[in-house]
């Protein structure tokens, strides 16, 4: 059987511009959060040298502020959801043996709002006002009275424009893994990835309409002289708290999922077994969504809601433990006995689950009211959500970059320089974050731009410091991964891993249609059973006598993209008309869209 | 470096935590000194036990599956396993179990944390401001700032309010924090919000430190707060202090040529500065905001300065010296960004710079570091 080489696709940079191509746009949004990578962790390593010393003032505390508050939001909207939105756009319809995702031009817009919400936000250093009142960004301090500044309409403005990019991504997801999966391939046949990204897309959109409708009340608020929030007023500064948590807890779990997703799928590849309890993993999978949505108060034990609302969602919070016990469990007994291979993408997936571990358990102790009230809000604190964040979902990410890097790029990256990044990482992650544990316990609260002499955490701080440069190191040694992988990587095979899933079975890189015809599914591992691999492969490697009918590229996503960001951006005049100018420039967008034809026309 | 390698590294890396238990923490959270404090410390080291064994279990097993089961050339296909449904059960009740007993203490703790405490307790009011804490004692006639005094075994309920955004109390020695919320404008005769209140008795003399947990603006790392915790004789003194008349020396003008007296006896050219301190702070703009209990200084926007020579800190932040406080009337934005209070050159919040010149910043310095000195 010969190997279909990918049929010509136009190159250049209007191309890509008005790409509507799956693989395309998660190679924008990969290489797009890449660059926010770096800028939210050059603002990490300038608030570690700020903090090597006590009482020190590298920089003004109000830069501090700046710094702390975009670091948190970059990571959080900017770097971990879009790199997860990079893999669900390039692997999951080829999991699923889809040639598209459902709606290739919504997608477009989904990532051209994601970069024009955050070069909005980013926009704000060359002023000196970027957001500055934290991540959460906590009522009243927003409020025009505490917060008179540009700062906070910027990360109100961005963050609105990042959340209509996420929920669109959402639906589209959801109507994607729901519809077009190959003829054959019931729920329970889709691999773990796949089914973590449908998970994770309903959380998107159930979740950030939530924090829109907060941001909506706060741009009143700033823009409009409402009081939603302005206790002088009959405010209410504690219902934000609400409202960013029932979405910001949801969120955990939007960062966290798709790299459960990508393990779950690197260990059995890894192990040469299938995945044990499939069927448990997904409901565990499926569980930590549900009851992500009942656990938001944790964040706010020193709130003060009395013992009966603390008691729940300590409960609450308890019980969310167990299924993720659950999927760790699975995962050991995916390798227990198996054949296990640790190339680059391995080691990634077991570093994660062994550091992955301890931010779960540090989440036990704070899911105890009594001990969050001593943590919340410390270094601690910020020890165990960095141990979530980037020991669980950044991690996960790294694996399956290495993963499925033969894959987009059809040439294997360096195993070597790989295992290098992985050593690299694992030691200046750990070094920078475990001692954040011990600074906490003795007193140092989150969020401080410098700690007094006598409170005795500077070892503790200066650990963090040095391991966060060679976590920094570490990220420039993966861009050297991917560039010398991308140049001179030897030429990767259809299926270099031997993994199950269908996205195995097709070309490395694919075609621009994926698959010349819809392959049979019939089983969760189809690639290592003899007679579905053979069916499978004589479709999925084949030369399409005519090429399949794809959609056309489309400019009009980004005409609507601009359109919606400068509707949002307009508020900022606070003068009430000048918005419905973008909205008019949306509108149009909105209607030449319609009436575009999305397929090539028939010569 | 191996994997094998790297397990016991993280092991001991855990074991610094363990270790680093001794030294001078003086704002420790693992160091209870209150009832309050000992009931979350007992929690915390119950669970610290507990997840610790769950993670060197995780590991041990981790560490077991990567040395044996390595593909080596020429392993046949591992055998084919999609689960067992006795293993699931197991691993689902055994952690279920586990976090039960995690919860139903921790519960117990919530409420028992919780309760409103006996009659007899001490309340004091706590008012968070950007960047500095109010104390008011019963009866209205006592305020001070930035050093709480209470006194040891009697219980203590301690009523948090906010004057501007959401701050935290957090002594961690003498339990959990707490977030100030400002209270909201209600319609007259409406209810008022329910504050939020701590509860504990200390159980130990001594000094402990705080600061504020909830991100409150560009000084909030400087809001520091100190318990000066003592016996019930040594807070009912100090109590009495607080309420005793500074002299009214003050009120009277006194005239050039008395300086001149005074500068003239032994010892005499320190008094005459102090005295030329409190002629400048009362005649200055610092009676718009300060007051000073037993004067005419009445001021409430800024910290209450009765007894200032007493206090641990300058402005919650700084040791209390007079190097120190000359740093920060001369420059208290530069000390505190975002203090409300106006520098010689600097203007603070609304108010003009003061213009005070180096001879009166000293004296000034001199006087409120007199305030409360036998």
């Amino acid at each position: 059987m010969s190997v279909a080489t990918p049929a010509p696709h136009p190159t250049g940079v209007w191309s890509w511009i008005t790409t509507v191509d799956h693989k395309r746009i998660g190679i924008m949004y990969f290489v797009t959060s890449i660059f926010f990578l770096f800028v939210g962790g050059l603002e990490a390593l300038i608030i570690r040298a700020q903090l090597w010393k006590p009482e020190q003032a590298l920089i003004s505390a109000e830069t501090y502020s700046q710094l702390f508050t975009m670091h948190g939001t970059t990571m959080v909207f900017m770097v971990v959801m879009p790199m997860a939105v990079a893999f669900f756009n390039y692997i999951v319809p080829l999991q699923i043996g889809a040639r598209d995702v459902a709606f290739p031009r919504l997608n477009a817009l989904s990532y051209w709002l994601y970069l024009l919400g955050s070069l909005y936000m980013n926009v704000s250093w060359l002023w000196g006002m970027a957001p500055n009142a934290g991540w959460t960004g906590y009522a009243n301090l927003t409020s025009t009275q505490f917060s008179p500044g540009q700062n906070v309409n910027f990360w109100v403005i961005g963050l609105s424009i990042l959340g209509i990019s996420s929920i669109l991504g959402g639906v589209n997801f959801i109507t994607t893994i729901v519809n077009l999966r190959a003829p054959g391939m019931k729920l329970m046949h889709m691999p773990l990835f796949t089914w973590m990204t449908l998970v994770t897309s309903f959380i998107l959109v159930t979740a950030m309409p939530v924090i829109a409708v907060a941001l909506v009340l706060l741009a009143f608020d700033r823009f409009f002289a409402a009081t939603f929030f302005v206790p002088t007023a009959g405010g209410d500064p504690v219902f934000w708290q609400h409202l960013f948590w029932i979405f910001g807890h949801p969120e955990v779990y939007v960062l966290i999922l798709p790299s459960f997703g990508v393990i779950s799928d690197v260990i059995p590849a890894f192990s040469r077994k299938p995945l044990f309890g499939y069927p448990v993993v997904v409901y565990a999978g499926v569980l930590i969504g549900f009851i992500g949505w009942g656990v938001w108060s944790h964040h706010m034990f020193a709130s003060g809601l009395g013992p009966i609302a603390d008691s729940f969602f300590l409960a609450s919070t308890m019980i969310i433990a167990i299924p993720t016990g659950v999927k760790i469990f699975n995962w050991l007994a995916t390798m227990w006995g198996g054949s296990l291979r640790l190339t680059t993408a391995m080691l990634f997936a077991v570093g994660m689950i062994a550091v992955f571990t301890v931010g779960g358990l540090s989440g036990i102790m704070h899911a105890s009211a009594p001990v969050d009230l001593q943590q919340h809000d410390t270094y601690f604190v910020v020890a165990h959500l960095h141990y979530v964040i980037v020991g669980g979902a950044m991690m996960g990410l790294f694996s399956g970059f290495y993963y499925w890097f033969p894959k987009v790029t059809g040439r294997m990256a360096d195993e070597g320089l790989g295992k290098i990044h992985f050593w690299l990482a694992m030691i200046g992650f750990n070094l920078t974050f475990f001692p954040m544990h011990m600074s906490g316990m003795y007193g140092m609260p989150r969020r401080t731009w410098t700690y007094a002499a006598a409170l005795n955490v500077d070892i503790y701080n200066q650990l963090s410091t040095v391991g966060g440069v060679i976590f920094g190191v570490s990220a420039l040694v993966w861009v050297w991964v991917m560039l010398k992988g991308v140049r001179s990587g030897a030429p990767a095979s259809p299926n270099p891993w031997e993994a199950p899933t269908l996205e195995w079975s097709i070309p490395s890189p694919p075609a621009h249609y994926n698959c010349p015809a819809l392959p049979r599914v019939r089983h969760r591992d189809p690639l290592w059973r003899e007679e579905d691999r053979a069916a499978i492969e004589a479709v999925t490697l084949s030369v399409p006598e005519v090429e399949p009918e794809m959609p056309n590229s489309s400019f009009w996503p980004i005409v609507v993209a601009a359109g919606t960001s400068a509707t949002w951006m307009l508020v900022m005049t606070g003068r009430w008309w000048a918005p419905l100018i973008g909205l008019a420039f949306t509108a149009f967008g909105v209607f030449a869209w319609a009436f575009e034809d999305p397929f090539r026309k028939k010569s | 470096m191996t994997l094998r390698t790297a397990l016991p590294a993280f092991t001991l890396l855990l074991a610094l935590l363990l270790v680093a238990c001794g030294g001078e923490y003086p704002q420790s959270s693992i160091d209870p000194k209150s009832d309050f404090a000992h009931s979350i410390h007992t929690l915390y080291v119950a669970i610290f036990w507990i997840t610790l064994v769950i993670l060197v279990l995780v590991w041990g097993v981790m560490a077991y599956i990567l040395a044996k089961f390595r593909d080596r050339p020429g392993s046949p296909r591992p055998r084919q396993i999609h689960g067992h449904l006795g293993m699931e059960v197991l691993w689902t009740i055994l952690p279920a179990l586990i976090v039960i007993g995690i919860a139903v203490p921790s519960v117990q703790t919530v409420f028992r944390t919780q309760r409103t405490p006996a009659v007899s307790a001490l309340t004091v009011d706590v008012i968070g401001h950007q960047f500095w804490w109010e104390f008011r004692y019963p009866g209205g006639r006592v305020v001070t700032a930035n050093d709480l005094h209470l006194p040891v075994g009697r219980p203590i309920a301690l009523r948090l309010q906010s004057a501007d955004v959401i701050h935290s109390f957090w002594v961690p020695m003498l339990g959990g924090k707490r977030d100030l919320v400002p209270e909201r404008a209600r319609p007259e005769g409406a209810r008022p919000d329910h504050a939020n209140w701590l509860y504990f008795t200390i159980q130990e003399a001594g000094v402990y430190r705080g600061q504020c947990a909830e991100f409150c603006g560009s000084s909030h790392s400087l809001m520091g707060v100190r318990v000066v915790a003592e016996s019930g004789a040594e807070f009912a003194a100090w109590l009495a202090d607080m309420q005793r008349s500074e002299g009214s020396a003050a009120d009277s003008v006194v005239a050039d040529s008395a300086l001149v007296a005074v500068a003239g006896a032994p010892g005499g050219a320190a008094a005459a500065r102090i005295e030329l301190g409190r002629r400048t702070f009362h005649a200055a703009s610092c009676v718009a905001c300060h007051a000073i209990q037993g004067t005419t200084a009445a001021g409430r926007v800024g910290p209450n300065l009765t007894l200032f020579g007493r206090r641990q800190t300058v402005a919650g932040w700084l040791e209390n010296t007079p190097d120190n406080l000359v740093k920060w009337i001369t420059l208290p934005g530069s000390v505190k960004p975002g203090a409300k209070m106006p520098g010689v050159a600097e203007a603070g919040g609304n108010f003009p710079p003061t213009n005070l010149s180096e001879e009166q910043v000293r004296a000034v310095a001199e006087y409120l570091w007199s305030l409360g000195k036998p």
